[in-house]
């Protein structure tokens, strides 16, 4: 008997994180990836162009008490853009709570993107629209709902793929185990998108992990695993595109670790100098994703002052809707009370009923 | 009752593509208790499925194929067997509606067989219903009859909202007749099993059983017994249940699960919110022991009885008993 009927070199992930593009910008020859075209590489720049001032919008929005707390993906553009934009329409994003700039990638309204954080509803947009599951707190447990997407998308004859995406410490979780089980040994059209940040919170991959990566930890499930640069974008989509058109095709499932870095603390709530020091930092800030892209779109003659004053015009009119739609009724976004007795079942219980009557004399006693 | 559940899948499936009923062994197996028996070979391995062996995963999956449009029917295999679906179920099944305010519906049954009496080994008889009934979102439902075995399956599976749908597995091989006109009672009500006007005897699931012959066994002793089997645990039915205590003046909660913090404290509490003017007595409860579930040669010690239900419904302030304040069996 073999003990595998795919060859592990096809699941093997290299050794060292492969990418198109290296830190300068320059072109990397050989690579094992497809250089998108340029047209795709101009739009993933305008795009993380736009997610990274939305991200310090929403920071700002932080310090002026609109945000409850804001998770910061500064750093990771290039995973957060490269991959929704290798997404078509009807594929599934499972995004986690750091992937804000995914959702506003991906076309979701930015205020509605930011009511989890601000306090107001638990999510503020509907899923289906844009076929944007809500974002996952607890960790790991989004993707197993990925997996069931994607096979009910099979089963009903439907060729829609679903991404998800997780962190590195969400790779310790049982559920990311128990999903990359799920979706080998079914098959399903999922792709695994792990953005390893180098901390989860505050505890860093050498307390988190024993493999030699984290893309390793798909051999054990017949998963085809890559290890990418994740500050790459034209790496990131390119290698996300093709995970997602061989799950198209009916190959199953890829896992993709991207290795990016987390520049700001893990929320505003954070004191990141605990745990790691600036020049980590500052070798990280000289890795930039949208800096590379910038030089080496600019080296192509690709990007001019132009289009670059374009772009950055329309970034800041991006963050100046956010500001406007954040500051300009914030009530609107925080319901009725009543609607507290809404969405519990599909129909409000005989107990809701009476709590619900309850809290409408309690209501009606403050305003008399 | 099992073949009245087996039934109630058959028709589900067979009445609707989009229902889909997986798990471990629930394939060729039939299920370990033969629930599932024929389905898969009916249904084809498409619709009825084994699924690699892991719980949080079959219902996390489960929760994706309800948002895309499928009704997903998993079984647990055993109560203690469902703990590592526990964030699953209560973090996003139970929270889907809620999170997304009415855009995405869950309707996922949950199976699990649950209780004792059947002299199994640890983990394979716990009574876990009070977490899942404090749980918002989650409807929660026993069968006590075959009939009803049907009828509450037929309804979870039509259910909007998430099902925790609980099998006492001690009565799987129970008789009973089944209509399956679908004109039964539905799914969120109690129902009186037999009246009567001295005391009501409230049971659910495995109970049910247990407390139609404590009320044979007490018509010695001169007391007319109504029971009220609940079948919804969540929501509860106040109406019925409130109904019968203000007639009798007297209650007594049974359930198989540990008393502290139990589902029969919640019972006694609202009745007595509801009832207290009625009452002749305090409401008392018969439960099992505060304990682990114990090793298979004690389990008769620690699940209630037809004597220790009798035992405790002679404290309830009759004439000639005096109440000695006190609360649990002998």
């Amino acid at each position: 008997m073999t003990l595998t009927s795919l060859p592990l070199r096809h699941l093997l992930p290299s050794e060292t994180p492969i990418g198109l593009l290296d830190a300068d910008g320059r072109l990397i020859d050989g690579s094992e990836l497809t250089m998108p075209g340029d047209e795709v590489l101009l739009d993933l720049h305008r795009r993380m162009v736009v997610g990274r001032r939305f991200d310090t919008q929403a920071t700002a929005l932080t310090k002026q008490g609109r945000l409850a707390v804001y998770p910061s993906s500064r750093g990771q553009e290039a995973c957060e853009v490269g991959a929704v934009v290798a997404l078509d329409a009807q594929d599934w994003l499972f995004p986690t709570y750091r992937d804000s700039v995914a959702l506003v990638t991906r076309g979701v309204d930015p205020v509605q993107t930011l009511t989890l954080l601000q306090g107001g509803w638990h999510l503020g947009y509907d899923p289906y629209e844009l076929r944007v599951a809500p974002q996952c707190t607890p960790l790991a447990t989004n993707t197993l709902h990925a997996v069931g997407v994607a096979h009910a998308a099979r089963y009903k004859g439907e060729d829609s793929v679903a991404l998800v995406l997780l962190g590195d410490g969400a790779t310790s979780e049982g559920d990311t185990h128990e999903a990359l089980n799920f979706a080998g040994v079914w098959q399903t059209p999922t792709v695994f998108l792990v953005q390893n940040n180098g901390y989860a919170i505050s505890v860093p991959m050498s307390k988190q992990n024993a493999a030699p990566s984290l893309a390793h930890k798909g051999i054990g499930y017949g998963i085809p695993s890559l290890l990418i640069d994740g500050n790459d974008p034209a790496a990131v989509y390119s290698a996300v595109r093709q995970a997602v058109e061989t799950a198209r095709a009916g190959g199953g499932p890829t896992l993709i670790e991207a290795v990016t870095y987390r520049i700001e603390a893990h929320t505003n709530a954070d004191d990141a100098s605990r745990y790691r020091d600036s020049d980590e930092v500052a070798a990280w800030l000289g890795r930039d994703p949208l800096d590379r892209l910038e030089a080496y779109l600019t080296g192509r003659g690709l990007l001019d002052d132009a289009r670059r004053e374009a772009v950055a015009a329309e970034a800041e009119a991006f963050a100046a809707s956010v500001r406007k739609g954040m500051n300009a009724d914030v009530v609107s976004t925080v319901v009725r009370p009543q609607s507290l007795f809404d969405h519990v079942y599909a129909e409000r219980t005989a107990a809701l009923r009476e709590q619900a009557a309850m809290l409408e004399a309690e209501l009606a006693g403050e305003e008399a | 009752m099992a073949g009245a559940l087996n039934a109630a899948m058959a028709d589900a499936l067979a009445a609707d593509d989009r229902v889909l009923v997986f798990g471990e062994d629930v394939g060729p197996l039939g299920g370990v208790f033969r629930v599932t028996d024929g389905l898969s070979e009916r249904f084809g391995e498409r619709r009825v499925f084994d699924t690699p062996l892991a719980e949080s995963g079959i219902v996390g999956t489960a929760i994706g194929m309800a948002m895309n449009g499928l009704r997903p029917v998993v079984e647990m295999q055993f109560d203690a067997f469902a703990y590592p679906a526990f964030e699953q179920i209560t973090s996003h099944l139970a929270k889907m509606r809620n999170r997304t305010q009415g855009k995405v519906e869950l309707p996922v049954v949950i199976r699990i067989p649950y209780g004792g009496g059947i002299g199994g080994v640890e983990h394979h008889c716990d009574s876990s219903e009070a977490y899942y009934t404090h749980t918002a979102g989650l409807r929660v439902v026993t069968p006590g009859t075959p009939a009803d075995a049907y009828h509450l399956l037929r309804d979870a599976i039509d259910s909007p909202d998430p099902v925790i749908f609980l099998e006492p597995k001690r009565r799987y091989w129970a008789k009973g007749e089944v209509a399956f006109d679908r004109t039964a009672t539905p799914m969120d009500r109690a129902v009186v099993r037999r009246t009567g006007k001295d005391v009501t005897l409230i049971a659910y699931g495995p109970m049910v059983t247990t407390a139609m012959e404590t009320a044979e066994a007490a018509i010695e002793e001169g007391w007319d017994v109504e029971v009220v089997d609940l079948r919804s645990l969540s929501p509860f039915d106040d109406e019925t249940v409130a109904a019968s205590v203000r007639k009798t003046g007297r209650a007594v909660v049974v359930h198989e699960a540990s008393g502290f913090c139990g589902y029969g404290a919640e019972v006694a509490a609202r009745l007595t919110e509801r009832c207290f003017h009625h009452l002749h007595a305090p409401i008392l409860r018969v439960t099992g022991l505060d304990i682990p579930y114990p090793a298979p040669k004690l389990e008769e010690h620690h699940l209630p009885s037809v004597d220790r239900i009798l035992d405790t419904m002679a404290r309830l302030q009759w004439d000639d008993v005096p109440f000695e304040n006190e609360v649990r069996g002998a």
